[in-house]
């Protein structure tokens, strides 16, 4: 079982990043609020990113700032990836008005932009940490459950989960053994996907004001704060904009993998 | 062919009757929380009375069900109703600002749609070859990235770097269209990128499983020029998901526009969203999600519509 | 020999394949292959599954599927079609040779009309005029009995049925007046009594316009009904080449003797019992608020004994088996088991009742978890029903494999890793380790090669002999049933229509439906159908 090259790259970057948001306190060079210098420093070898819009260490802020996001954006999946998933195969196995209940639910709410609905929510809610990892998780589920139900309704009419049924086994037996091992792969490579699109939806809330609040901030909080640089040439927005996109690309690379490697398995093992 | 009408009217009907539940659910997310708008307009340091009078003002005594048909009768009349935020009416200041958004779609679609559907066609005809490698490569990459990093790399490369376009997409009533179309130059682009990969991996995708059909198989084997088989056989077979994969596309720009207009503060229908969202204006935040929810609804809507219409079987049935 | 069309020389075809997180790695589809084929004669190309015999029929249009290297050479009308260009074969294609696949229904274009596809290939190389081609079409239609000949065209392929379609295909192919046309599997995806009729105009098609044809199949009695030779092919290279006669009266290879001894198995029938294991008295059925599927079924299975089902497509046969099992109460009528009437559904069931009657499925592959290795697979019911664990339930699996003559290597294998047959084996050992009386086979041995379903076949009457298990055998094919059954249901369109021990179904006087259905079954035997169409002729005429 060779890995190509590309998901190994995007292994070795994802990892150096979550290893990085883990260490933040020992690796980063100054205190997250710490102001060292003055507004927008270029580059030097005290502040190797140079600072911000108010003088602190960007790359300093730049490693805290990826521990927020990833931490918003797994809190978030977990919640989605959880919720979605088991309410998804929940309802292909019980079928019936159940099922049509819960995905007539779920159209209703993907019939509006994800985004949209989370600045409509986020426009009365106190925007807090729980807030937004519960809204975008909400939020998200949807989609991980029409994947899981649609994944769980296939494998439910196969032969086997029959045969199961016919020798009166148990619907637990039958979620557990029969229906989540097949299902796994295409929901695992899925995970990958969905964290991406928690990243960019964390970051894109962030980057319009309604995210992550000051003081505390994350990556897209961070491009908010030194856009106004650009125009004078100061590409101090730019490093957390390419961090969001330089782990967004890694992570896609293995998912792809993921993907690959179990579409065309069907279910099957090695050869 | 009165089979396929009726299921292009059951489906029509099925978007409005979306499009109510849709209503119902954006007013509801607007009252799950503690506070209500009296407080919201006064500050936190309102008195009881004068919150009171502003809320029997407001009619937010009536119960929830009340305010939302109250809410609902004004909108199917043209009345949003008035901005907390200024007092002004809500539906001419949305007015301007949807056209400008149109706009700013309909210019990024232009671009947008052939180019993706180029693409992907090339994608096909140069299949596991180096030009899909290259095609798929790049797309899978721009699929991470975020709208505002486009956005600020483009800024910083043409405007504060070379001063080639504007760096804020300003427009303004009576503008000449050459003028306009130079101001939304790089949101166009933003835009263009954002859904450009999507479209064509999925134009990609659609293709390909139409000529992996044994129809074109046969095609193939009456000796047909590979035109003639992807004219003649793989085209009328594939304009469906075609449309389908495009209204797809132009639902997820119409979500781009809100982050675009706000990196280039170009004064559309996102840039006010997102203002009055901060401001916790909800009467502005209501109108602007529902108009934002319809055009969603009515692109999914056109592209199920296509899909009923180009069915040969739902055409001529036996 | 100066009429001599096609003359394939050492022809060798290769694949790149990958499997999923592997390398990519060369298979040989076909090798060294050599054979030639007159004007106006028609050449069968027989083998099992992954045979190449497909791959050659695409070979002569210099066609390949997927990423295949051919090499060697395809002399056709005189020169080498490999030696020119994509061009130079676009030109033969549609022209000189055309082709008819196994699945008409999906080679149309479901978003044209049938004429303007049947005369596009005639138009594209100019062989006539779009209105000449449109007339010699309709004649075409007409001969191989279309209805409504002139207006046939003008339908879509989703209007009309599956063996027009197959009609339909052969016309198209004969339109541009080939040289040569590929026969690619044409019937078998029918129904026996639609195959008669398709394989008769293919065969009058072929006489009457005197074209020449392969004609591929895995079928021999088939395939000897239409053809002047017969070359065997297996596993990519030639077992034996010669005149149809000589193929199924003296072959000369032992493999070719197996093809054509297929199905010969001789099972004498049992007597009946007094009472029997399995009823069911009156059963009618449908699905949800459908059209009623099951009309008024009573059939009695003894115990020890195989009762066979047999039916065409649409007869109901699957769904009787649905109503024993439980997953679909009847809507009137019940099901008695050792002679107490069992709960309709299956939620009502002991586990007992569930124990004593076992299912086996037509598709082995999705009928076992690709998650589980062959020891669960047959162990769970050990577990399930009798409580079996840890090295008991490991000695009765090994002891089940030996009986469907698996050795105990495979107790670690998944199902991916194993055969057509053995996945087939290993759900019959399923079965078998729920020790019960009653072992529904639904199609068992239908999407198997002959020969191995010949084995199948075996085995399972070799398992009834020693544990004394009833089958209930639901099947379209009654070659099948002449093997193994020892009382015989046909049903056509939910209802019963002949009843009773073999012997007696078997016999004349035949309602006129079992009649059809006999007559259409084809025979190892040269001439047979002839013999059939003359006989219908005779009392279509008598009549």
């Amino acid at each position: 079982m060779k890995m190509p090259l590309s998901a190994m790259i995007g292994l070795a970057v994802s990892g150096a990043i979550f290893l990085a948001a883990i260490l933040a306190p020992l690796i980063a060079p100054y205190g997250m609020a710490e102001i060292v210098g003055d507004v927008w420093e270029p580059a030097s070898s005290a502040h190797w990113l140079g600072t911000d819009n108010i003088g602190r260490d960007l790359l300093t802020r730049l490693i805290y700032g990826g521990r927020t996001t990833i931490f918003i954006a797994m809190l978030a999946t977990a919640l989605s990836f959880s919720l979605g998933s088991f309410l998804g195969v929940t309802a292909a196995v019980i079928g019936g008005w159940v099922d049509q209940v819960m995905s007539r639910l779920v159209d209703l709410m993907m019939a509006i932009p994800s985004l949209i609905f989370a600045l409509v929510v986020l426009s009365v809610m106190p925007v807090t940490l729980p807030v937004l990892i519960i809204v975008m998780g909400l939020l998200d589920s949807t989609r991980v459950f029409r994947l899981a139900r649609a994944v769980a309704v296939d494998i439910n009419v196969m032969d086997f989960v029959e045969a199961a049924r016919l020798r009166g086994e148990g619907r637990i037996w039958i979620i557990f053994r029969e229906i989540l091992p097949n299902a796994l792969s295409p929901l695992v490579a899925e995970l990958g996907l969905r964290f991406i699109f928690a990243v960019l939806f964390l970051s894109t809330l962030s980057f319009l004001g309604l995210g992550v609040q000051p003081p505390a901030s994350d990556w897209g909080g961070m491009v908010k704060e030194n856009k106004d640089g650009i125009v004078f040439g100061i590409n101090a927005a730019l490093y957390p904009a390419a961090a969001i996109s330089i782990l967004a690309i890694s992570v896609n690379l293995v998912a792809d993998w993921v993907l690959n490697r179990t579409s065309d398995l069907k279910g099957g093992r090695g050869g | 062919m009165p089979m396929v009408l009726k299921l292009v009217a059951q489906r029509i009907a099925l978007g409005l009757l979306l499009l109510l539940a849709v209503s119902v659910l954006i007013f509801a997310g607007t009252q799950i929380l503690p506070g209500d708008v009296a407080q919201s307009i006064l500050g936190q340091s309102a008195t009881p009375t004068a919150l009171a009078n502003l809320r029997r003002d407001l009619g937010l005594d009536d119960p929830a069900y009340i305010r939302y048909f109250r809410w609902l009768w004004g909108v199917m009349h043209g009345d949003l109703g008035t901005a907390l935020s200024n007092g002004q009416d809500i539906a001419t200041q949305i007015g301007e600002r949807l056209g400008n958004t149109l706009f700013l779609a309909f210019w990024a679609a232009v671009v947008a749609v052939p180019l993706a559907i180029t693409l992907g066609l090339v994608s096909v005809r140069y299949r596991n070859r180096w030009p899909d490698r290259l095609i798929s490569t790049v797309s899978l990459a721009s699929i991470s990235l975020p709208e505002f990093f486009i956005g600020y790399v483009l800024i910083y490369y043409f405007s504060a770097r070379h001063q080639w376009f504007p760096s804020l997409a300003t427009v303004y009533d009576g503008m000449p269209l050459l003028e306009r179309l130079r101001a939304i130059a790089l949101p166009v682009a933003v835009l263009t990128l954002v859904v450009l990969a999507h479209m064509m991996r999925m134009t990609r995708a659609a293709i390909m499983n139409v000529m992996q059909s044994a129809y074109i198989e046969t095609a193939e084997l009456k000796g047909l020029s590979a035109f003639k088989v992807i004219i003649r056989h793989a085209f009328p077979n594939a304009i469906s998901p075609i449309v389908n994969v495009v209204m797809i596309n132009l639902a997820y720009l119409v979500v781009g526009v809100v982050v675009v207009e706000v990196i280039f503060v170009y004064p559309g229908m996102g840039q006010y969203l997102v203002d009055h969202v901060a401001k916790r204006d909800v009467p502005v935040v209501q109108a602007t999600g529902l108009i934002f929810a319809a055009v969603y609804i009515a692109l999914n809507l056109i592209a199920d519509v296509v899909a009923i219409l180009s069915n040969p079987r739902l055409r001529h049935p036996k | 020999m100066a009429d001599l069309l096609l003359d394939i020389r050492n022809l060798h075809i290769e694949a790149t394949v990958q499997a999923p997180g592997e390398r990519p790695h060369d298979i040989v589809i076909v090798d060294d292959v050599s054979l030639s084929l007159e004007k106006g004669r028609v050449l069968g190309l027989i083998g099992e599954s992954g045979a190449g015999k497909s791959t050659i029929g695409l070979a002569t249009m210099g066609y390949g599927r997927g990423a295949i290297r051919l090499s060697g050479e395809v002399w056709l009308n005189g020169r080498n079609i490999l030696d020119g260009g994509l061009r130079e074969l676009r030109r033969l294609r549609g022209r000189e040779v055309t082709y008819v696949s196994q699945s008409a229904a999906a080679s149309f274009n479901p978003a044209k009309r049938l004429m303007e596809q049947i005369i596009e290939a005639g138009l594209e190389h100019g062989v006539g005029s779009r209105r000449e081609l449109a007339r010699r079409a309709v004649q075409l239609f007409d001969a191989l009995g279309l209805p409504d000949p002139e207006n046939f065209g003008l339908r879509y392929p989703h209007q009309v049925s599956g063996g027009q379609l197959q009609r339909a295909m052969t016309v198209m192919a004969l339109v541009p007046e080939p040289d040569m046309i590929v026969f690619d599997e044409p019937t078998t995806a029918l129904d026996v009594t639609t195959q008669i009729d398709v394989l008769a105009a293919i065969k009058k098609a072929i006489r009457e316009t005197g074209v020449a044809a392969m004609y591929i199949t895995h079928d021999l009695a088939v395939v000897a009904q239409v053809s002047d030779d017969i070359m065997v092919l297996r596993n990519g290279r030639m077992v034996e080449r010669g005149t149809t006669d000589e193929i199924i009266n003296s072959p000369r290879e032992e493999y070719t003797r197996a093809l054509v001894s297929v199905r010969s198995i001789e099972h004498d029938e049992k007597g009946l019992t007094d009472t029997p294991v399995l009823s069911t008295h009156n059963i009618s059925a449908r699905y949800g608020k459908g059209a009623q599927v099951l009309d008024d079924v009573s059939v009695d299975l003894h115990p020890g004994q195989t009762l066979a089902i047999v039916g065409e497509s649409g007869s109901g046969k699957s769904t009787l088996a649905r109503v024993i099992t439980g997953l679909l109460p009847p809507i009137s009528g019940e099901v008695s088991f050792q002679g107490r009437r069992l709960s309709p559904a299956l939620s009502g069931r002991s586990k007992d009742d569930l124990r004593q009657l076992q299912m086996i499925y037509q598709m082995a592959d999705v009928a076992m978890n690709p998650r589980q290795t062959v020891g669960t697979i047959i162990g769970r019911p050990l577990e399930f029903y009798f409580g079996l664990r840890g090295r008991a339930r490991r000695a009765r699996v090994l002891e089940l494999l030996d009986d469907i003559e698996m050795g105990p290597e495979f107790i670690d294998r998944y199902p991916a890793e194993l055969s057509g047959g053995q996945k087939q084996r290993v759900c019959i050992a399923r079965a078998l380790a729920a020790k019960p009386s009653v072992i529904i086979c639904d199609e068992v041995t239908s999407a198997l090669d002959p020969l191995v379903a010949d084995g199948i076949l075996k085995l399972l009457l070799r398992l009834q002999e020693r544990e004394d298990v009833a089958y209930l055998f639901i099947t379209h094919d009654l070659a099948t049933v002449r093997a193994i059954a020892d009382s015989i249901a046909v049903m056509y369109r939910g209802a019963l229509v002949r009843y009773g021990p073999k012997s007696e179904v078997l016999s004349p006087p035949f309602d006129d439906y079992t009649d059809l259905l006999l007559a259409s079954v084809p025979e190892m035997k040269i001439g047979w159908l002839e013999e059939v169409l003359s006989r219908r002729r005779m009392e279509s005429a008598g009549n």
